[in-house]
């Protein structure tokens, strides 16, 4: 396997959905080949540093504006209750 | 009085629920997802104001809507599905165009032949741990992610941080399960690129060797 073959199947190998054959192959290149190694570390730790980002909280005062007109539209749609 | 809903009850029976016109239901469906609805927008628009249009938009039309949703795909996902067109519709907007599409489907960017190879190879100074912490990140984190082409972004985004498979995300996005694929390899070799440039230790950058065959 060279380099190139290696990052397009990069996605199945991070995800861990890589056939079993290829994934193989794919860590014997590893394993020879720092740079792919390198990369691979960093694109996990790219999905990582997003995933536990901090999140963006809500303004609450939005949030009651929302439920509000929720609310309203609410019932319009279902007045009997 | 019925059942109040509990944080166990599952997102299909209070779909029902709502249908049948209990608001604690809906209440309970928007509680669960109005934060995610509102990052992802935050995370694409940068606005405060634009993604508070879009969350109560997403959730107005589930209102709207959810008699006619049948299920096919979870309620997770169709909420972000109506999100996600919500706020490309802004970014069309604001580029003033009627059409930017993420449903042409045959552009050569979508052909993993050219992906373009890292450049900047190092390992990072920190761990994403000790990274998470610092303040300056998130902003490091926005402007990588603003680089991005917003279908690249929008991919990254309901794959790797809203947790979508690659099939929920080509069906949120009426993508092809391929388009996905070669999108969010895109997208993640370039905030890898990204990220690495500042938080890669050129001291121990790689050089990938020419003719390397291995
Ligand atoms: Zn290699």
């Amino acid at each position: 396997m060279k380099c190139e073959e290696l990052l397009t199947m990069l996605n199945e190998y991070v995800d861990g959905t890589v056939d079993p054959a290829v994934c193989e192959e794919f860590e014997k290149h590893l394993a020879g080949c720092n740079p792919c190694q390198v990369v691979v570390d960093n694109i996990r730790q790219t999905i990582t540093l997003y995933k536990d980002g901090q999140p963006y909280a809500m303004p609450v005062k939005f949030r009651e504006q929302m439920h509000d007109a929720l609310r309203k539209k609410w019932k319009e749609k279902f007045p009997k209750k | 009085m019925t059942n109040l809903p509990t944080p166990e009850t599952p997102d299909v029976e209070l779909v029902c629920l709502a249908k049948a016109g209990e608001l604690d239901a809906f209440e309970a469906l928007t509680n669960r997802y109005e934060q995610r609805v509102y990052g992802l927008a935050m995370r694409m628009l940068r606005q405060e104001q634009d993604a508070e249009d879009v969350t109560q938009q997403t959730f107005l039309s589930v209102l709207e809507n959810l008699e006619g949703f049948r299920g096919e795909s979870s309620f997770s996902t169709w909420v972000l599905r109506i999100a996600s067109h919500a706020a490309l519709k802004i970014i069309r907007k604001r580029k003033g165009l009627n059409t930017v599409s993420l449903e042409e489907a045959t552009e050569p960017s979508d052909d993993f032949n050219s992906i373009p190879h890292p450049e900047f190879i190092a390992d990072w100074r920190q761990s994403p741990a000790h990274l998470v912490e610092r303040n300056e990140v998130r902003r490091l984190l926005d402007d990588a992610l603003t680089r991005l082409d917003e279908k690249h972004r929008l991919v990254f985004l309901l794959r790797d941080v809203e947790g979508l498979s690659v099939r929920e995300t080509a069906d949120a996005l009426d993508l092809n399960e391929g388009n996905v694929k070669v999108r969010l390899l895109r997208a993640r070799l370039q905030l890898r690129e990204d990220l690495t440039r500042v938080l890669g230790d050129p001291a121990r950058q790689l050089v990938r060797s020419p003719h390397h065959h291995e």
